[in-house]
C-alpha cells in the first residue's frame, strides 16, 4: 500500500511537472549549435550539394495560416511543415536569441523585423529562390524596415483598434472607451486590452496625441497613469482569447488586431471592428528565416515562401485569416467585397492616422518597466 | 574488464554513478550556475548579457514593485497551503480510514483529475468562474439568488481557488500515508484512557500525522509560489505573482540578468522552506518513531 502511494504520489509530480513545462514547445534547444550560419550565406548561389530539407518548422502567430497550405505544399515538393506557435514579438526575439534552433521561417512584426537584422538574427534571402517576389504590391517591396526585401517577405498586415459587439454598445469613437472608464457605462468590466507592452502603450499614447513611438519618460509616465487608470474598467489584459471572449457575449469591447475580430464573426455576427478617431496602429507581420537555419532548412524556408507568394495561396491565406494581403496577384483573386472591406483595407483618411511601431532602443527597458508597474497596479 | 572492477569496488561503484551524475550536472548544476553567473551580469538591450559585473539586479529586487508582488506571491501561496491542509487534513482522514479496498479506489479517484494537462483544467474553471458567462454567475442570477455577478475571476481569490485546486492532491497524500500506518492500538489506548474525541486527535493523531503535513505543505507552497500559469489564466493577467514578473523578464522585457537574480532569490526562499521543512519533518519523524 505504501508503495502505491509512492506511485501515486510521482505521478502527481510528474503531471505538476508537465505543466510547468506546458508552455514552452521548442524544437531543440540547444545553445552552442550556432557554427552552421557560417557555411550559409556567401557561398556561390549554384551549388548542387545543397538539397532542400524533408521537414522545417515554421514558427508562426496562432490561427494565422489555412492548414490547408501545408498539404498543397507537401503535395507539390514533398516538404512536410510542422507549425509551433509564439505569442508576441518579444517573445519571438526571446526564443532566438535564447539559442533555440530548428525554426526554418519565422514571422516577426515590422518593428522586429529591424530589431532582428541589427542583432544579426536574420538570414538573407536569396531571391532566386523566390521568384513569386515579383507578386508583392509596389509599397511592399522596399519597406523602411528592410529595403529590397533583404531579409524579408510581408505576409499580411492589418490594424490594432477595437473590437465590440455592435447589436449592445454603439460603435466607440474615441479610445475613450478605455482610457475614460465610467463604472455605468454597459462594457464597464467587460473589455480587455492586450497582453502587449507596445501595444497597450501605443494606444495610451496615440490618445494623448503622443508619438507610439516616443521615448520621452514623462510622456511614457502619464501614459502609464492612463493604463492604470483604464485597469479598472477591465476584465483583464488577453492576446489570445480576446475574440471568443467577444463571441460568448463574455465581454463587450477588446483592444486587439483587426483579422480576429473578423474572423471571430463567423461565431458571433455582431462583432464589429473599427479604429478610433485618434487613430491605431498598423503592422505587417513578415516571412524571415533565422541566421541559426541549417542551409538545407534555408532552401526549403525559401520555397516555402516562395509558395505562399503564389497569387492563389496569398488569396488562400487572406481568405481565412482576414487580414489584407500584400499581394497584388493574389488580391487579383480576392472577392470584391473583400477588397472594399474598410475593417480589411481602412480608407485613406483612416491609413492617414494609422503609425508604425518602431523600436524604441534603450528606452525598451523603461517600456517593460512601466508595464510591469501597469500589470502589478491594484 | 571485469577483474578490473572486481578488484576495485569503488571504481564500478563510480561507473554506476555515473549517469545520474552526468545527468545532473547537465541538466541541473550547469544551468543552476549560469543563472547565478547571470544575476550577477549587465542586460543587453534585446536579450542576453553583458559581461561586466554587477550587484544591481540584486538591488532591484527590493525595488518596491517587485518586491511588493514578491510578498503578494507569498501570501497567495500562504494562502493556498492553509486551505489545501484546512480541506485536505479531513479528506485524508476520511481516506485512511476506509477499508483498504474503499482507500485504493479512492486514491485513485484522486489522481484522475491529474491525467488531465493542468492548463486544460485550469481553462476548465474559467467556464465556472466567467463573470458573466461563467455557469455560477449565471446559475445563482437565474435562480435569483444574487442580482449582479459575484467578482469569481480575475482576483486572488480565483488564483487561490485554482492553485488550491491543482495541488490539492499533493497535501492529501503525504498525510494520507502517515495517517494509513497509524497504529490504532494507540487511539484504542487513548481512549481507554479517557481521552476525548478532541484530545484524541490533539494529541495522538495530529502529532503522529505532522511529518505528512509539514510535507505536504512544501509541496503545495513551493509550487504555488513560483505558478504562473494560473495567475496568468485565472487572474485574468490582471494580477502579477512573481513567476509572471520572471516570466516577462525573459520572454517580454530582455533582461535576463534581472530575472536570474528574481530566481535566485526564489530558490533561496525555497531553501529556507525546505530547511525548515527537514528540521521540523526530522524531529517529528523521531518522535514518531518512539511512539
Amino acid at each position: 500500500m505504501r508503495r502505491f502511494v509512492l506511485w501515486a504520489l510521482a505521478l502527481g509530480l510528474l503531471a505538476g511537472l508537465a505543466a510547468c513545462g506546458g508552455k514552452g514547445t521548442a524544437p531543440t534547444a540547444a545553445p552552442a549549435e550556432q557554427s552552421m550560419e557560417t557555411q550559409a550565406p556567401e557561398q556561390a548561389p549554384a551549388q548542387a550539394a545543397v538539397e532542400p530539407a524533408k521537414e522545417i518548422v515554421f514558427f508562426n502567430w496562432s490561427e494565422y495560416i489555412d492548414p490547408e497550405v501545408y498539404d498543397l505544399f507537401e503535395q507539390e515538393t514533398g516538404i512536410k511543415v510542422i507549425e509551433d506557435n509564439f505569442s508576441s514579438n518579444e517573445e519571438l526575439l526571446a526564443k532566438l536569441k535564447g539559442g533555440v534552433t530548428g525554426y526554418a521561417v519565422i514571422v516577426p512584426s515590422d518593428y522586429m523585423v529591424n530589431i532582428m537584422i541589427q542583432e544579426g538574427l536574420l538570414a538573407e534571402l536569396n531571391h532566386d529562390n523566390i521568384p513569386n517576389l515579383k507578386n508583392l504590391a509596389e509599397e511592399w517591396r522596399n519597406v523602411p524596415f528592410d529595403p529590397g526585401n533583404k531579409y524579408c517577405v510581408p505576409y499580411q498586415w492589418g490594424t490594432t483598434g477595437i473590437g465590440y459587439l455592435s447589436d449592445q454598445i454603439d460603435e466607440p469613437q474615441s479610445w475613450a472607451v478605455l482610457f475614460d472608464p465610467n463604472p455605468d457605462a454597459p462594457w464597464y468590466g467587460r473589455a480587455t486590452m492586450l497582453d502587449d507592452a507596445r501595444e497597450s502603450f501605443a494606444a495610451a499614447l496615440i490618445y494623448l496625441g503622443y508619438d507610439p513611438n516616443t521615448t520621452d519618460e514623462a510622456q511614457l509616465q502619464e501614459a502609464r497613469d492612463l493604463l492604470i487608470k483604464a485597469k479598472a474598467g477591465l476584465s483583464g489584459y488577453d492576446s489570445d482569447t480576446y475574440e471568443d471572449l467577444l463571441a460568448s457575449g463574455e465581454n463587450l469591447l477588446a483592444h486587439g488586431w483587426s483579422g480576429d475580430f473578423l474572423v471571430a464573426q463567423e461565431d458571433n455576427e455582431n462583432i464589429a471592428y473599427t479604429i478610433p478617431q485618434e487613430g491605431g496602429v498598423i503592422w505587417v507581420d513578415n516571412l524571415c528565416i533565422p541566421m541559426s537555419a541549417s542551409p538545407e532548412e534555408k532552401l526549403a524556408g525559401e520555397m516555402f515562401i516562395n509558395f505562399i507568394l503564389r497569387p492563389d495561396i496569398g488569396a488562400k491565406i487572406s481568405e481565412y485569416n482576414y487580414y489584407a494581403s500584400p499581394n497584388a496577384e493574389a488580391e487579383k483573386l480576392l472577392p470584391e467585397d473583400f477588397l472594399n472591406d474598410p475593417t480589411v483595407y481602412p480608407p485613406q483618411e483612416v491609413r492617414a492616422k494609422l503609425h508604425f511601431l518602431k523600436p524604441v532602443g534603450e528606452a525598451e527597458a523603461l517600456y517593460q518597466r512601466l508595464w510591469d508597474e501597469v500589470k502589478a497596479a491594484p | 574488464m571485469s577483474a578490473l572492477l572486481q578488484r576495485k569496488p569503488g571504481l564500478r561503484a563510480w561507473l554506476l554513478l555515473a549517469p545520474s551524475f552526468v545527468w545532473l550536472m547537465l541538466f541541473f548544476i550547469i544551468p543552476l550556475g549560469i543563472i547565478l553567473v547571470y544575476s550577477f551580469l549587465e542586460r543587453d538591450v534585446y536579450g542576453g548579457v553583458v559581461w561586466k559585473w554587477t550587484l544591481d539586479n540584486y538591488r532591484r529586487v527590493f525595488d518596491p514593485l517587485y518586491f511588493k508582488t514578491f510578498l503578494a506571491s507569498l501570501w497567495i501561496a500562504f494562502l493556498t497551503a492553509f486551505f489545501s491542509l484546512l480541506f485536505g487534513y479531513p479528506l485524508a482522514y476520511y481516506i485512511a480510514t476506509r477499508p483498504e479496498k474503499v482507500r485504493n479506489a479512492l486514491v485513485l479517484a484522486l489522481m484522475i483529475p491529474f491525467w488531465t494537462n493542468f492548463l486544460v483544467r485550469t481553462y476548465a474553471w474559467l467556464t465556472l468562474l466567467r463573470t458573466n458567462t461563467g455557469l455560477i454567475n449565471v446559475w445563482l442570477q437565474q435562480w435569483g439568488i444574487i442580482d449582479r455577478p459575484l467578482p469569481l475571476f480575475g482576483n486572488t481569490f480565483a488564483i487561490t481557488l485554482g492553485l488550491v485546486y491543482g495541488w490539492m492532491p499533493d497535501m492529501i497524500l503525504p498525510i494520507y500515508a502517515a495517517l494509513e500506518r497509524l497504529d490504532r492500538r494507540l487511539l484504542e489506548a487513548a481512549e481507554d484512557l479517557y481521552a476525548s474525541r478532541w484530545q484524541v486527535f490533539r494529541r495522538v493523531i495530529w502529532p503522529l500525522s505532522l511529518p505528512g503535513v509539514v510535507a505536504g505543505t512544501m509541496l503545495v507552497f513551493i509550487p504555488s509560489l513560483g505558478a504562473f500559469v494560473t495567475p496568468a489564466i485565472l487572474g485574468g493577467g490582471k494580477r502579477l505573482m512573481i513567476g509572471n514578473v520572471i516570466t516577462n523578464q525573459f520572454l517580454g522585457a530582455h533582461d535576463w540578468p534581472f530575472g536570474s537574480a528574481l530566481s535566485v532569490l526564489m530558490m533561496a526562499v525555497m531553501l529556507v522552506a525546505t530547511l525548515i521543512y527537514f528540521r521540523t519533518g526530522g524531529e517529528e519523524g523521531r518522535r514518531g518513531g518512539l511512539g
